[in-house]
């Protein structure tokens, strides 16, 4: 516990002194801030456009939902940039040491190798947090000039964290196959996009693999999230995508005591 | 306090280190003695338990290397040949992070951190970026991170290089220091830091051990024709003609150039003290005997006649 607890701390402060956790927080904000804008201006456009009809013929006006056009798509946003920004939160995470020779220091002190796996794992997910909880904001917003139902908003967060967590021990994966920070950044991403739509092969695979590689998917187990509904299946596919992905990355780190 | 049995590393078919065995007593100071790419950081390396030895075993403080990693890890403080050091952190957050992962209890942390810093004269850095050291500075916070938590055993991948000639002085200091209450194997390949720190040096080359000994005894061993140095006057050739009808003389080489009075250098043959007759000789024939001194072989001779040898 207390070697995972020097880890981790270790890794937080290095993320809160160097650049790239304030660039990739902004560029977030920045990015997602604009689609937002962009949503809520699409949405007041259909307000508009209903209320003249109901005004010029006459008639019910249709209920309009803010969490269906607004939220759920905000979030369908925040999981395609996390896409983005996450290989570059854990690019560093071991392939740096595995530069800097730091990883000598490490594997000649006693720590296991599961407690640096986690150490570093958990502090690139809490800082994910941070950056993801900044979106908090603009549903604050909505919630003074609008109604939306916060029910649907908590889970989707939920959702999005637990996928967030996946993306992550994929990248902490992909950081320890390599010492080039570039070269762990496109692995992950690309294995990131890879499981992302990889259940649009499942429509040219047969009927027992079509649904494995529907099941596969990291896209396929979010959408429950933004209607409100936690299924544990859902909760359990990203917890084991999270426990896959750091026990590949535990077999990378032990194979050099096998590699003779 | 470690034992070396028998181990060999392959890189790929390449072998780095070739059957290498060696102990190393409880306080005794090892110097690791060979030429860049010789196999001496591959051997620490599978001391530290950090690279697997491809044959053989190694223990420290009677734990292997392989199977009790984590007992080894208790118990070593190692400096390697880049020092790991973050550079985005201070000196001492740097000090006490590694304090905490070697498992230094919390309430003797700070001390720990503080006395590791002041013995290798970091006071004034404690709170600098260690990306903003200079090459020396980085070297010594590398030996802080070995020494804080007062392992039994230190393994120092050339610790001196780097540092300029009076930190190099401290260094060596620091490190004579340390025997008796802890186990050093130091690597080197200056072969004058080995003779000054330490105890027992041995000689690698390509992957195998050419030589172990104290480097007195090393200095000796291969002292194998005793060499004088005479400095005469008179003509050179006579001179040469007269020293070699000496008995026991097996060669004489002149000193080139100079004239009047010269130097040669005179090989007896072993274990014959010829100074005797040399100089009654040189004298007898009417030269001028102006200096006769001998001449023991440096280590740098010694090294590079035994790195020859295996070459050949």
């Amino acid at each position: 516990m207390g070697n995972f607890g020097a880890i981790l701390q270790r890794e937080l402060k290095s993320y809160l002194v160097s650049p790239i956790a304030y660039v990739v927080g902004a560029v977030f904000l920045l990015v997602s801030g604009f689609f937002f804008r962009n949503m809520v201006m699409q949405f007041n456009m259909y307000c508009m456009t209903y209320i003249q009809q109901a005004q010029r013929y006459g008639g019910q006006l249709p209920q309009l939902n803010l969490n269906e056009i607004v939220v759920n798509g905000f979030f369908g946003l925040m999981s395609f940039i996390s896409l983005f920004i996450v290989p570059l939160l854990t690019m560093r995470l071991i392939a740096e040491e595995k530069k800097s020779g730091t990883i000598e220091l490490l594997m000649t002190s006693p720590i296991s190798n599961v407690q640096m796996i986690l150490g570093k794992f958990v502090s690139c997910f809490l800082l994910y947090t941070i950056i993801v909880g900044l979106s908090g904001f603009f549903m604050l917003l909505l919630e003074i000039y609008g109604s939306p139902d916060w029910g649907p908003i908590f889970s989707a967060y939920v959702g999005i964290l637990l996928m967030g967590g996946a993306f992550v021990a994929v990248g902490v994966f992909a950081s320890s196959l390599t010492e080039n920070q570039i070269v762990a950044a496109v692995l992950s991403f690309a294995a990131l996009l890879i499981f992302w739509v990889i259940g649009w092969s499942a429509n040219f695979a047969g009927p027992t693999m079509g649904k494995v590689l529907t099941y596969l998917s990291l896209i396929e187990h979010i959408g429950d999230f933004q209607k409100g509904i936690v299924d544990s299946k859902d909760v359990i596919f990203y917890l084991s995508f999270m426990f896959f992905s750091l026990f590949l990355t535990l077999t990378v780190m032990e194979s050099r005591r096998w590699r003779k | 306090m470690i034992e070396v049995d028998h181990i060999t590393k392959y890189y790929g078919q390449t072998p780095a280190v070739q059957d290498v065995s060696f102990r190393v007593e409880k306080g005794e100071i090892l110097g690791f003695l060979g030429p860049n790419g010789a196999g001496k950081t591959t051997t620490m390396r599978m001391i530290t338990g950090f690279l697997p030895p491809s044959e053989g075993t190694a223990r420290v403080a009677g734990y292997d290397v392989f199977e009790d990693s984590m007992e080894v890890r208790k118990r070593i403080g190692y400096l390697p040949e880049h020092p790991p050091l973050y550079d985005d952190m201070t000196v001492a957050s740097y000090l006490t992070f590694v304090s905490k992962i070697k498992g230094v209890d919390s309430k003797e942390r700070k001390s720990a951190v503080d006395s590791a810093a002041e013995r290798c004269g970091l006071g004034d850095m404690r709170d600098t970026i260690i990306a903003k050291l200079s090459k020396g500075y980085r070297q010594r916070v590398g030996l802080a991170q070995a020494l804080v938590h007062d392992p039994d055993v230190l393994i120092l991948d050339e610790p001196t290089i780097g540092l300029d000639p009076r930190q190099i002085i401290e260094v060596r200091e620091l490190i004579k220091s340390l025997a008796g209450d802890h186990t050093v194997v130091l690597s080197t390949h200056i072969l004058s830091e080995a003779s000054m720190t330490c105890e027992r040096v041995v000689i690698i080359n390509k992957g195998k051990i050419v030589a172990m000994d104290t480097p007195k005894n090393l200095t000796a061993r291969l002292m194998g024709a005793d060499r004088i140095y005479v400095q005469v006057q008179g003509p050179a050739e006579a001179v040469t003609a007269k020293l070699r009808e000496v008995p026991n003389v097996a060669d004489v080489v002149p000193e080139p150039g100079g004239n009047g009075a010269r130097g040669f250098f005179v090989e007896s043959k072993e274990k014959h003290d010829i100074r005797a007759e040399l100089a009654s000789a040189i004298v007898g024939s009417g030269f001028g005997l102006l200096e006769m001194k001998p001449v023991g072989m440096s280590l740098e001779e010694i090294f590079l006649q035994l790195t020859e040898e295996e070459g050949n």
